[in-house]
């Protein structure tokens, strides 16, 4: 998320001196990346976030990024909030998918902080949550063994499944073919701790090599250099994670419906989730971590704009496929008093520069609340 | 537990909340042996007649998750092994079956899980998650052949037991077929590579042969809604 919105705000930058009042600096850039990165590593939503629990659901993973999103100056239509997602969920599924063993998924991690360090160089306090963050890693995920980050790799790819989202840069840098599936290349460094296939050994009773062989394996790979850095600084080795956006290219994604798999779709939109109660407690919990930074006089809401004209955005809102629209939390705030009271204390403190509503119960105010965000 | 018609339920059992997981499971001819995420090891006796299903034991023996189970039917000999329990550690563990199952050895890991075992003609062939494939002679438990077979994970290993074929499957997209065999002289198990097969950009999942002279084959994959069947011609 970061990545693509440092892109854009890079991209919209219009020099300090020359930017009329509605427009981006690079000082409003520095602003809104720190804001959200202070955000997402504040203590007590990480605290949160570490603890073990379920995977959430996809709607409830969109609302905490929206919130995550709008917890700077800028706002973000629908349309372009639909598109960062799109964005930041097919580039992740391509990290997780790509990597070479499963405990890459922590390298990938690392890269991401990496990268996050970088962005808010200038910022020693923000510096600290993310080094912080760092050691949690290290130590809750450092001592799995390779079985269990199979099972944390492949409950991510679960999650990730039957998205095929086409975005234009893995297109055009062919990591993504026209049917949104990733290349998966049979070239290359092979994974750390694999050997590179094409030899069989024989052995006798006492373990002595006696016969070798070799067969045509198909790829074509190499040993792998060295292992990446697992400490707090080193070289990674892996290129998963790091910032895709070396050179200024812009940011698109075409909506490519996937009709074969609508049934699936439906099928988790329609079905009631017997976990319900439990992930909206976890929500809320994790919503009250956020600390939102709010603005100490009035200001207006800078607006970022994923498209590259505000007509392409206008027209992206009204042509997305229905398979592909995003549903936020939805709360029946009428059946269930106490969850409900918890939830709109937590929403009370949050900053939202909406005017004001009509309602007629405190149960309306919140449903239409959630449905906003 | 259902008739092969799927349509009565013949038995149930509640596993204990710490056993939770996806077991794996191979029939037998009369015992059912179902791995755990524990790592215990249920078996149940199956009656032939009626559905007086009973769990006689709890094999222990591995720590981590059961993966993978093959069993083999006993051949009437000393010390040959009916079953192979494999677990997320690489551990493998050879049983003898009789009134009591009895470990008759442990062949143990290096560091990464071992998702997939066969048993044919007392050879252990196993899959792991470093894409490698070893033959184990089951009575001793010793290594024979090491196989650098596939560049990522292998996530199934399976047997045409007519021809001694073996299958593997990876996460890197191949399919491998082999020829298991022993040495006339030593006796010592061998093994020939057949064929080679790339399922462009699909992280396979799972595989299998589907008929016992392995002349056709069909794979599973992530993201993918089909199911893919080769046939040599």
């Amino acid at each position: 998320m970061l990545y693509i919105l440092d892109q854009r705000l890079r991209a919209q930058n219009i020099p300090g001196d020359k930017a009329r009042k509605d427009e981006w600096t690079e000082v409003d850039r520095k602003r809104v990346l720190n804001d959200i990165i202070s955000t997402m590593f504040n203590r007590k939503f990480m605290e949160e976030l570490f603890k073990p629990q379920e995977l959430y659901s996809k709607k409830a993973l969109r609302t905490v990024y929206e919130r995550l999103a709008h917890a700077s100056i800028m706002k973000l239509n629908q349309a372009s909030m639909d598109k960062l997602y799109d964005l930041m969920t097919m580039a992740f599924k391509y990290q997780v998918l790509l990597c070479p063993r499963p405990k890459d998924v922590l390298l990938v991690t690392f890269n991401h902080l990496d990268t996050i360090k970088g962005f808010i160089q200038d910022s020693p306090t923000i510096l600290q949550q993310v080094d912080e963050t760092f050691r949690q890693l290290t130590e809750i995920y450092g001592g799995l063994s390779a079985g269990e980050f199979q099972l944390i790799r492949q409950t991510l790819l679960i999650f990730f499944q039957d998205l095929h989202i086409r975005v234009s840069m893995f297109l055009k840098d062919k990591v993504q073919n026209n049917n949104g599936r990733f290349v998966l290349p049979v070239s290359g460094p092979v994974p750390w701790g694999t050997e590179v296939p094409g030899l069989i050994r024989m052995f006798n009773n006492k373990g002595e090599e006696v016969k070798r062989i070799e067969f045509k394996h198909g790829g074509n790979y190499v040993p792998a250099p060295k292992e990446g850095s697992f400490e707090l600084y080193g070289d990674r080795v892996l290129k998963l994670g790091t910032n895709m956006y070396s050179v200024n290219r812009p940011v698109e994604t075409h909506m490519s419906g996937s009709s074969k798999n609508l049934a699936s779709r439906t099928q988790e939109s329609i079905a009631p989730n017997p976990l319900a109660k439990e992930e909206l407690n976890f929500l809320a919990r994790l919503m009250g971590g956020m600390e939102i930074k709010k603005p100490s006089g009035p200001e207006p809401g800078f607006r970022l704009n994923l498209f590259t004209t505000d007509e392409e955005e206008e027209q992206a809102a009204l042509t997305r496929p229905e398979e592909l629209s995003y549903e936020v939390i939805n709360i029946q705030a009428t059946q269930d008093q106490q969850r409900s009271e918890e939830l709109a204390r937590i929403m009370g403190e949050f900053e939202i520069m909406e005017q004001p509503r009509l309602s007629t119960s405190k149960g309306d105010d919140l449903l239409a609340m959630m449905d906003e965000l | 537990m259902y008739e092969s018609n799927g349509y009565t339920m013949v038995y149930w059992h509640a596993l204990d909340s710490g056993d939770a997981s996806p077991g794996t499971f191979i029939t037998g001819v009369l015992v059912l042996a179902i791995g755990t995420w524990s790592g215990r090891v249920l078996v149940f006796d199956i009656p032939a007649k009626g559905p007086n299903i009973v769990l006689s034991e709890e094999l222990a023996g591995h720590q981590t998750p059961i993966t993978d189970i093959a069993t083999e039917p006993a051949q009437g000999q000393d010390c040959v092994a009916d079953m192979v329990t494999a677990d997320d550690s690489g551990l493998l563990c050879v049983w003898r079956s009789g009134p009591e199952f009895t470990l008759l050895t442990r062949i143990p890991g290096f560091g990464v899980p071992c998702p997939s075992v066969q048993l044919w003609q007392g050879i252990i062939a196993a899959g792991y998650g470093n894409g490698q494939v070893h033959l184990y002679e089951a009575a001793t438990g010793n290594l024979h052949v090491q196989i650098n077979a596939h560049a990522r994970a292998i996530c199934a290993l399976d047997l045409a037991p007519e021809v001694g074929k073996l299958l593997s499957a990876g996460e890197d997209t191949f399919v491998h077929i082999w020829k298991l065999s022993r040495s006339p002289e030593s006796g010592y198990i061998e093994v020939e590579h057949c064929h080679g097969e790339c399922v462009s950009d699909t992280q396979l999942c799972g595989a299998r042969f589907c008929d016992s002279s392995g002349s056709s084959f069909a794979v599973t994959g992530y993201d993918l809604a089909e199911i893919r069947r080769f046939s040599s011609v």
